[in-house]
């Protein structure tokens, strides 16, 4: 068994030891279009690049790229290097059939392979398309990508032969996108068929152009198309309003959602909300900190974490000030914006007064790509998912729970509650977690948008008071939708008011909704009205 | 005459008396004892007290709505800091010509602005007495607006309570805004002179400490005559039983209105005071935190009385002078502390406190002995 695997181990050592020592067949192929590039003829040199080009060889584009930027060199025992950086007096050099790492070279012992400006734009325009042939779709996503807009009469006939050959939907878009654009500058009035209904700038560019072309008819047919797209422009900039308005209002809608528990249901007034929701986000670093390096697994904890942290702390609250305050709302008020101001002290001199930073988990930074005027950042995607999922089992709970039903048992009716059996105390305290708890998955959930900091709770407070109060105090939906249409209307206004303009706009009409409503949007009827 | 009721008080004798006492013993410790000696207050110290002054004058507006009319108001520093506003922009005028850039009408801020001309509000306020007048009527203005629609609709308790301080925190946000043209986050400060008084020399800082005392008094005569008046009775009334007091025929939301402008108007003459006295205003002045300190303020002395308001506001602020020069991290830490202890502790604050230890020995004189009290 032993020597088994002792021999295993040595076939392990010897094998890419023996591959490496003897060129295979592929490679001598590959030292031989290397060795056609080293000869003193451009016109030569150039009929090279084309057999390299055709190759197929994986690392053609490798060569390529260095012979563009002088960095295909000769060593002086005859084998191709490739010079990593060339700014210093030695240069760090890998083998250019291998890669392998060769160490440091000096200059004189390196011998480059020339070109001249004829052979460096049939580089560029080679490279660009020699990607397309790569095998690796995102490779060749990006090349096509680059092509926009740089098609020019040499690549056209290679382009449209790739457009029949090629599988992925997306570049054949590209490409075919790329070449309407060549023909359009060439003056083809079909082109602008093509185009019309692009949004990728690059296809507005050369619209705009073509808008002043001598060809009456392209120019008319030009402007006809443009006008078209910016019809469609404006519809996914409204898109992305809306999407931005939404992201914002879910997270007013996290951040006043506890509070439509505490203030909303039980009618308890809690200043120090913000600061439990501070002490989400703080419990996400904490997290983050305990384990470096899974920043996403961190994230998944936090949020029982952040939850229990924040319903500790506010049951706390709850025990040690505001229930000996009951029936005095503004004196809890000020209790609370007490609690709220040590809280934030606590933390100042506790952790620091700086912010800290919050890693964004892999799978929740970049973006989706809807379209090429409209891509949805992630981070804010999964927070509007992540505030639906909360609101909708905070839902549950006081619908469909035994505890939901207590809750809103006590609210109505205190002592009827108490002489069914129900122990108020019990269910106050419990609420009252329920709701400082939602803070603080808020906190977590903010921790991905925001600076983590001590002033992060103050923030949020004010704001979470009017989503509550022009939602209708005690109505879970009204804070829902009062949340995501403040946030809407607030991304609408920030375009032509700036962003601090848009904000004081509509506090004002909350003011002054509020006085047209005192009661909200979606006012309580019938007994939870009363008192 | 119903100004001089309140006289006829005896808390208000003995307030009055105070405040007089302690502005003569100030100005005797300044002006009389020379400087080096241990019981001479130096101008710095006057220039404090003023300040002081005017933060109890601030208290006593807030202590008039909340105690007296049961709204609880945390946007009393938005009134504050408009009267102040008021005063600097009176203040900025009369520098003239000697600011930075030089320019003789356009403050330095507008003309770093590149501005070309006064904004049609800026008219005006080179006039010493239109300036002051203002002091009065755009607090009272806001107040006027503000409070119209709020007691119209009848929004009362915390919901009020929500929306004042949303509005000082939109006038805080709207007046960091360089556009506004109140000079954004740095506001308004270099003043020169006051009433062709230099602002930096002892006697002017005399002055105005005694013009915030004066006020103070002024204007806790006229807090104790509305609030010993029939329609300061009303008041309570509707603080206590709002429905009922309306039930009764009283038209509520009128006397409220009329409670809450003047308020607001007392509150625009202490930020006018403070200002010349601290020599800068900004909008930090807006910050709710600043409007809900006040509450505090007066919650710590003493609600409903006037003259705790003052107690309040001086014992605070006081301890925030010591705290913030000893141990400015144990600042929060403290007002934090203050506001739950306050609450849950003192609800009557400190006058009631005091109130309570007269009451106890004058009951413990009468009682016979032996005999128990109930406190």
């Amino acid at each position: 068994m032993r020597s088994l695997l002792l021999l295993w181990l040595l076939v392990l050592l010897v094998v890419p030891l023996t591959a490496h020592a003897q060129p295979s067949a592929d490679d001598e192929a590959a030292i031989e279009l290397l060795e056609a590039l080293d000869v003193d003829s451009f016109p030569a040199k150039g009929e090279a690049i084309d057999a390299i080009v055709a190759s197929d060889d994986e690392r053609a584009r490798g060569w390529l790229q260095a012979l563009l930027d002088g960095r295909l060199q000769r060593a002086d025992d005859g084998r191709f290097v490739i010079v990593l950086d060339n700014s210093g007096r030695d240069w760090p050099v890998e083998d250019a059939l291998s890669g392998e790492d060769l160490g440091e070279m000096s200059r004189r012992d390196l011998d480059r392979i020339g070109i001249n400006n004829a052979l460096r734009n049939q580089l560029r325009s080679v490279i660009a398309v020699v990607d397309l042939y790569s095998p690796n779709v995102d490779q060749r996503r990006t090349s096509a990508e680059r092509l926009l807009g740089e098609v020019d009469e040499d690549l056209a006939g290679p382009i449209e032969a790739l457009i029949e050959e090629e599988e992925d939907a997306r570049v054949r878009q590209r490409l075919t996108l790329a070449l309407a654009i060549h023909r359009l500058e060439q003056g083809d009035i079909q082109a602008v068929e093509h185009l019309d209904g692009s949004l990728h700038s690059s296809a507005r560019i050369a619209l705009n152009r073509a808008t002043s072309s001598d060809d009456e008819a392209l120019a008319q047919a030009a402007t006809a198309a443009l006008a078209n797209i910016e019809q469609n422009l404006r519809l996914n900039r409204a898109a992305e309003t809306l999407y931005f308005g939404l992201s914002m209002g879910s997270v007013l809608v996290l951040a006043a959602i506890g509070l439509a528990i505490t203030f909303g249901v039980m009618g308890v007034i809690n200043m120090a909300h913000g600061e439990l929701i501070m002490l989400g986000a703080y419990t996400t670093w904490m997290m983050q900190q305990l384990l470096p390096g899974q920043p996403g697994l961190a994230l998944i904890l936090a949020i029982p974490a952040g939850f229990m942290v924040a319903a500790l702390a506010g049951i706390a609250i709850e025990r040690s000030v505001i229930q000996f305050l009951k029936g005095r709302p503004l004196e809890t008020l000020l209790a609370t914006f007490g609690v709220s101001l040590i809280l934030q002290q606590l933390v100042r001199t506790g952790i620091s007064p700086l912010n800290r930073t919050v890693v964004t988990p892999e799978w929740m930074s970049g973006s989706v790509a809807i379209n090429d005027a409209l891509s949805l950042t992630l981070n804010r995607m999964y927070v509007l998912g992540f505030a639906l999922v909360v609101f909708a089992a905070l839902m549950l709970v006081m619908r469909r729970t035994r505890l939901g039903l207590e809750v809103r048992a006590v609210t109505q009716n205190r002592a009827m509650a108490r002489s069914m059996g129900i122990r108020a105390t019990r269910v106050d305290i419990l609420t009252f977690g329920l709701g400082s708890g939602v803070a603080g998955l808020a906190g977590v959930a903010l921790s991905q948008l925001t600076n983590v900091g001590p002033n992060l709770g103050q923030n949020y407070i004010i704001d979470s008071f009017m989503v509550v109060v022009f939602g209708g105090v005690g109505n879970l939906w009204g804070t829902l939708v009062a949340g995501l249409s403040l946030g809407v209307i607030n991304q609408v206004l920030e375009p032509w008011a700036g962003a601090v303009l848009a904000k004081i706009i509509v506090l004002v009409f909350i003011i002054l909704f509020i006085q047209k409503r005192p009661r909200g949007l979606f006012p309580q009827k019938g007994r939870a009205a009363e008192g | 005459m119903w100004l001089t009721q309140p006289f006829n008080e005896r808390s208000t004798q003995l307030f009055i008396g105070v405040l007089l006492a302690a502005m003569t013993l100030v100005t005797l410790l300044h002006v009389v004892v020379p400087a080096g000696h241990p019981l001479h207050v130096n101008a710095y110290t006057v220039n404090l007290f003023g300040k002081y002054l005017s933060y109890a004058l601030l208290a006593v507006a807030v202590d008039l709505v909340w105690g007296y009319l049961g709204i609880l108001s945390l946007g009393h520093g938005a009134f504050f800091a408009i009267g102040g506003y008021a005063m600097g922009m009176y203040l900025m005028r009369q520098i003239g010509d000697r600011g930075t850039y030089g320019d003789p009408v356009l403050p330095d801020f507008m003309v770093f602005l590149s501005w070309e001309s006064l904004p049609w509000y800026w008219l005006g306020f080179d006039m010493a007495w239109f300036g002051f007048l203002m002091v009065l009527l755009a607090p009272g203005a806001l107040a006027l607006v503000f409070g119209f629609l709020a007691f119209r609709s009848r929004v009362t308790g915390v919901y009020l309570s929500i929306i004042t301080q949303a509005l000082t925190f939109a006038l805080m946000l709207a007046f960091y805004r360089n556009e506004m043209g109140f000079g954004g986050s740095d506001g308004l400060t270099d003043f020169r002179d006051i009433l062709g008084f230099n602002l930096r020399s002892n006697e002017t800082r005399l002055g105005l400490f005694l013009a915030s005392g004066v006020a103070l008094g002024a204007s806790y005569l006229l807090c104790r005559a509305i609030v010993g008046s029939k329609l300061g009775r009303v008041c309570v009334a509707t603080r206590d039983a709002e429905a009922r007091t309306r039930f009764l025929g009283y038209r509520v939301e009128r006397f409220q209105l009329f409670v809450f402008v003047v308020s607001a108007m007392l509150a625009g003459l202490a930020g006018a005071l403070y200002v010349p006295q601290v020599g800068i205003i900004n909008p930090s002045e807006f910050s709710p935190l600043f409007s809900i300190e006040i509450v505090l303020w007066v919650a710590l002395g003493g609600r409903a009385t006037l003259y705790g308001a003052v107690i309040g506001a001086i014992l605070v602020n006081y301890a925030k002078t010591v705290f913030t020069g000893v141990m400015p991290d144990a600042w929060l830490f403290a007002l934090g502390g203050m506001f739950v202890l306050v609450t849950v502790f003192l609800p009557k604050g400190v006058a009631g406190l005091l109130a309570y230890r007269f009451k106890r020995r004058r009951d413990e004189s009468d009682a016979a002995p032996g005999q128990e009290v109930t406190p």
